[in-house]
């Protein structure tokens, strides 16, 4: 594998790594939550800190966490100019007929850090739980759903196919595009028309090799006795560990310290 | 054409935990009508360093100079030199996407530009070159066997008539006639017109027929280049890198710690007959030995 994908999972072994993946993904939900719902200063430091021991704690190179906010530069800018310009208040500058804010430059700020804490959570839960594991959780999560007749674990199977094989397919684009471009292509053309000619040759093969490849897991999981996923067992039962039951009071602990701080104002 | 890798080095997902360099400060000089091999355990970085030579990564360090031109650029004078050169990779059937087999093998002459009658000229060539029945020609490339979608991909990437010629492992797959067919065939067009043939290979037994400098690679760095009867003799250095030296090499060694006075490399198993015969004609034990060897 010679390429990354920003968030991908990073095999390590940290506290955050051996952590039950229902507690991880428990708690990265109600971090995002909260890091939307929260108004206060001090609940965005102690939120704040909590993430920095999260991250600490993970393992996870500071570098490649800060890049995967990469992936947001453009909705932060487009969420940043909107509340600079739509948010009533104090006028700082005016250019034509819009009018910067005061109220609105610092709401623009805030909705960018929001954003940020948002995708570094999750940076942190996709950095150290497998494909495998996100999965098993959001199945163990979902269930009280499939009372009411979703189809849960099929969901969690598409899921983990989709995981596994997205670095996958990613390689084989980059393999196609490569061996087309020896053929006289021009990925990079600056002629916008000369550039769409080049999609014919790089989506044929890249969607034959999809189907072949799903052609070849459905033959390899029905050699391997998968009927359907009603009376399927699993090797790795989740098993919540003394360690798991604190890091989710700890969790727990800090969410209601952030809700009484809201509250308190 | 010269090929000239300077001090190239290569990262992969570099800054991550994920991090793995491929390529090592490899520099080499590949001049015109020069037949090489380069060979290498899996991971050893043949496939990158093919594909620098093709102008296809960003190096991490130093550079890939084309007569001179440095091919990585996004330059038109880069671009033209990266057209030169034809690189078939592993599993070129994946490339395939055209409506026929003709048009598929047209592909690459069209982009390079080509008028129609030159371009079905070099598409009939190229098919007699991977020996695919003309009358293929207007099939749908996706209705051929493994065997024909793998030929009519290298013929994609003849039909550009590159003047360095490079190819990843491309007969592993194809039934040992064929492929013996195809490289020969390959061969004696590149005599003919002086290009450069590059063949990344783990068969060394294919690669001493073909090529006549090695290169040995070895967790990113370059431990051998030289004369492939030097280099593919050399035992000691192969299983340092995790290769098998060529059968006939093993058969030669047997027999010379044996006690008898044969040369060790000899890489060919005629090469090594005749040294068997050389040194003792009537040795009814050595040729059985031999026969032995080609039965496997």
């Amino acid at each position: 594998m010679n390429l990354l994908l920003p968030g991908m999972y990073m095999a390590a072994d940290s506290a955050l790594h051996r952590l039950d993946p229902r507690v991880k993904m428990g708690t990265a939900l109600v971090l995002m939550v909260l890091a939307f719902a929260a108004h206060s200063l001090a609940s965005y430091v102690l939120l704040t800190t909590f993430v920095i021991v999260v991250a600490i704690l993970s393992a996870a190179p500071p570098m490649a966490l800060l890049r995967t906010l990469r992936t947001i530069f453009w909705l932060g800018c487009l969420m940043f100019f909107f509340h600079l310009f739509t948010t009533p208040g104090q006028p700082l500058v005016a250019v034509g007929q819009l009018t910067i804010t005061r109220e609105g430059l610092l709401t623009g700020a805030a909705q960018i850090y929001r954003l940020c804490l948002l995708v570094i959570i999750s940076a942190l839960l996709t950095f150290t739980t497998s494909p495998a594991q996100l999965a098993h959780g959001l199945e163990v999560l979902f269930k009280p759903l499939a009372q009411i007749g979703l189809p849960v674990r099929e969901f969690a199977m598409v899921l983990t196919i989709a995981l596994r094989f997205a670095p996958a397919l990613l390689d084989e684009i980059d393999k196609i595009s490569k061996a087309q471009q020896v053929r006289g292509v021009d990925l990079y053309s600056r002629n916008p028309l000369r550039q769409m000619q080049s999609w014919v040759p790089l989506f044929v093969p890249i969607f034959v090799a999809a189907f072949r490849r799903a052609e070849d897991l459905a033959t390899a999981m029905e050699a391997r006795g998968f009927r359907g996923t009603q009376h399927r067992t699993r090797l790795h039962q989740l098993r919540m560990t003394r360690q798991d039951l604190q890091a989710a009071l700890i969790a727990l602990a800090v969410s209601l310290a952030i809700l009484g701080l809201e509250r308190s104002i | 054409m010269l090929i000239h890798v300077e001090n190239l080095s290569h990262t992969y997902i570099p800054g991550t935990p994920l991090a793995r360099v491929a390529l090592h400060g490899v520099s080499l000089k590949v001049g015109p009508s020069e037949r090489v091999g380069v060979v290498g355990r899996t991971g050893s970085g043949k496939s990158t360093l093919v594909q620098h030579i093709a102008g296809l990564l960003m190096p991490t360090e130093g550079r890939v100079l084309i007569d001179g031109v440095p091919v990585h650029e996004r330059t038109t004078v880069a671009r033209a030199a990266r057209q030169r050169v034809g690189l078939a990779f592993q599993y070129p059937e994946d490339q395939i996407f055209e409506q026929t087999v003709f048009r598929e093998v047209a592909f690459g002459p069209r982009n390079l530009g080509l008028n129609k009658t030159e371009i079905a000229e070099r598409v009939r060539w190229a098919l007699g070159m991977v020996r695919l029945d003309p009358a293929m020609e207007s099939r749908s490339p996706f209705t051929l066997s493994g065997g024909e979608m793998r030929r009519a991909a290298l013929a994609s990437i003849l039909a550009m008539r590159p003047e360095a010629l490079i190819l990843d492992e491309p007969t592993a797959g194809l039934d040992p006639r064929g492929r013996r067919g195809l490289l020969a065939r390959v061969r004696t067009w590149q005599v003919e017109t002086g290009a450069i043939l590059i063949l990344v290979s783990h068969n060394l037994d294919e690669l001493a027929r073909i090529v006549e400098r090695v290169i040995v690679l070895d967790r990113g760095l370059v431990v051998a280049d030289g004369p492939v009867r030097q280099v593919l003799s050399n035992g000691a250095l192969l299983s340092a890198a995790g290769l098998d030296v060529p059968q006939s090499v093993t058969l030669l060694r047997a027999l010379h710690d044996a006690g008898w006075d044969v040369r060790t490399d000899r890489l060919l198993p005629e090469e090594a007959f005749e040294e068997i015969v050389r040194v003792d004609a009537g040795h009814a034990t050595a040729l059985r030995a031999l026969q032995s060897v080609e039965a496997r």
